[in-house]
């Protein structure tokens, strides 16, 4: 964190935040094992997990912090910076790539501004990402917008797709 | 039946017979399909009893590896001196394979009373479903079954008996191809990256949480009911050639057929049949190329060896691959097989948990060279390369995502050479980008 930045972090886990977190700590008999479900919690409230989120989660879960940091890089799906409002994850392993999956990557870079793979819209709205294998071979292409699984994605659907974003 | 399209005649319905009917995902709608029968009928039936039913049913795991489950069951300790736990393997990430979310999208009480079934057979206290984090579907619907089954006492608080003290979680994945392995599935439950462990200690010794634990697939679980109601003579009696293969398999086809999707058949069943009859052949114009038959993992089939291969455990392993996981890739002749064996060697060199040196560098200089190779930059010698570093791979990590990577490179390279051999000699140009 830069030394000038004087922004006070607001904790994640207040109020039912907190209570989701108990809750999950009864799950599982050490505290470390809450912590990819802690993590889902602080992504899903601030989008992204910061390198203060992660000192607050090893803080809850009695880690450090470069533990945490340690997972969080593990994982693909946790954040390290900030994306679009929309992020969209686009399977192009073998099975959807011999399906026309580039085609389905292509249109979504050029209607959501986005240009590039893991660049976010000059709108703030998209990010677009490949992803390996989305564990939905038959119904090529599968794209995960956010939490929204959708199902055979075709280029000519993604501006229908979008839309409906609003 | 073959989700989601109408079921074929040739199919053998048993796990997948309400795909598609939304109201089976209700508890009551579960109840109303005759489930949760198996659970009850083993509530008091003596655990070991449990254990040699599922063991003479012939049930073999289908996650991948075919291990006899009731044997894996057999392995837990008799006598119980510390926690039990079992884990329901629902990472379902191998390229090719959709059949596990299938089940947990249309039927999740199925897989809820088989968890039970076992968990009770094994002594587990708790259960914990690791499900891939993409899944946000099957993982809403899963959720909400399970707050059903504890609303109606299936199991917790509210149910009598030894159900009382079960306790059934879901854990979300986070995006890691690798927690597919059982000890990096236990890592990750734990809070930990998902490096595998080194075997032994096995995990019925020293599991999740240092703890014995039993890992089963989606699909094997699922089972288990119904192996419970209509008895392990039933279940072997579903087997088309080798005995020692029994049950239906639900297979995932992908790729250039007409009809992709999920198809329930009996074990041994020709893989030929399922290609032009089940799933409807391939698209106007084209013909079969090659099949990768049980995942991306496994050896890829020419079309001789596709169109004589029978799917069971030794069937295919007869063809030179193996069942695997059961997600059949299918291959027009419109494929360039360079680039999708490059395009599979950069799944595993994603996928690699980087722990082992010669899979975090073997995966990773696979796809080099076969990069190089598609940019008509390659050499001769660049094929003896690839095999040198494939024989590198296989066998000497602590788990088999090497052995994987290397598993479509020899067997592309050994049954379409010419096809490489002409990105080498200028006869074919360049399909990528020198990078």
């Amino acid at each position: 964190m830069p030394l000038h930045d004087t922004k006070v972090y607001e904790p994640v886990f207040t109020g039912t935040r907190r209570e989701r977190l108990d809750e999950m700590l009864s799950r599982y008999p050490t505290k470390r094992a809450a912590l990819l479900p802690a993590l889902w919690i602080v992504q899903e409230t601030r989008g992204w997990v910061s390198d203060e989120a992660v000192a607050e989660v090893a803080n809850e879960l009695e880690l450090t912090a470069a533990y945490v940091k340690g997972v969080v890089t593990f994982y693909t799906m946790y954040h390290q910076h900030p994306v679009g409002k929309y992020f969209i994850q686009v399977c192009t392993t073998t099975p959807c790539n011999i399906c026309g999956a580039e085609g389905v990557v292509d249109a979504l870079l050029e209607h959501t501004g986005c240009g590039e793979l893991g660049a976010t819209s000059p709108d703030g709205r998209f990010t677009v990402i490949e992803v390996e294998c989305l564990g939905a071979c038959g119904f090529a292409t599968p794209v995960l917008i956010n939490d929204e699984f959708l199902e055979t994605v075709t280029p000519e659907r993604v501006p229908e797709i979008l839309e409906r974003l609003g | 039946m073959g989700y989601p399209h109408a079921p074929h005649p040739k199919e053998t319905v048993v796990l997948s017979k309400y795909f598609g009917e939304p109201e089976a995902r209700t508890y009551a709608g579960w109840v109303a399909r005759g489930g949760y029968q198996g659970l009850e009928q083993v509530i008091g039936m003596d655990r070991g009893a449990i254990i040699d039913l599922v063991k003479a049913s012939g049930l073999r795991g289908r996650g991948g590896a075919g291990f006899p489950a009731g044997l894996k069951w057999s392995f837990m300790p008799t006598e119980k001196r510390k926690p039990h736990y079992l884990c329901c393997n629902a990472d379902e990430s191998e390229p090719g394979t959709f059949k596990d979310r299938e089940i947990m999208r249309w039927t999740p009480h199925q897989l809820i009373e088989g968890c039970a079934i076992a968990a009770y057979a094994i002594q587990a206290d708790v259960t914990y479903i690791y499900i891939r984090g993409e899944f946000t579907d099957a993982y809403a619907i899963m959720e909400r079954a399970l707050a059903e089954a504890y609303e109606h006492g299936v199991l917790g608080p509210k149910a009598k008996g030894p159900l009382r003290d079960m306790q059934m979680y879901l854990h979300r994945g986070a995006g890691a191809y690798i927690c597919g392995e059982e000890t990096a599935l236990m890592n990750s439950i734990e809070g930990r990256r998902g490096n595998p462990r080194i075997k032994p200690p096995f995990p019925a010794a020293a599991g999740v949480f240092g703890m014995p634990t039993t890992v089963n697939n989606v699909e094997t679980l699922a089972a288990v009911p119904h192996i419970i109601l209509r008895g392990a003579d039933w279940y072997k009696g579903l087997c088309r050639s080798n005995p020692r293969s029994t049950g239906t398999k639900l297979l995932s086809v992908c790729g250039h057929v007409r009809r992709p999707g999920n198809y329930e058949v009996e074990m041994g069943f020709p893989l030929k049949d399922l290609l032009y009859d089940l799933c409807g052949g391939m698209r106007a114009g084209h013909e079969l190329k090659a099949v990768i038959p049980g995942g991306s993992s496994v050896p890829m089939l020419s079309r001789d060896e596709a169109e004589a291969c029978l799917l069971d455990y030794e069937g295919v392993v007869e063809q030179g691959s193996m069942l695997g996981s059961g997600g059949v890739i299918v291959f027009d002749d419109s494929v360039d097989i360079v680039y999708q064996v490059m395009r599979l060697a950069r799944f595993y060199a994603h996928e690699s948990c980087a722990q082992c040196t010669q899979c975090r560098e073997g995966t990773a200089w696979t796809v080099r060279i076969l990069q190089r190779i598609l940019a008509g930059e390659g050499e001769t010698r660049d094929l003896d390369l690839l095999l040198d570093v494939a024989d590198n791979m296989t066998g000497k990590t602590i788990c088999v995502l090497s052995d994987s990577c290397a598993a479509p490179v020899v067997s592309g390279i050994k049954k379409f050479r010419s096809e490489f051999e002409a990105y080498l000699h200028g006869a074919r140009r360049p399909a990528v980008a020198v990078g």
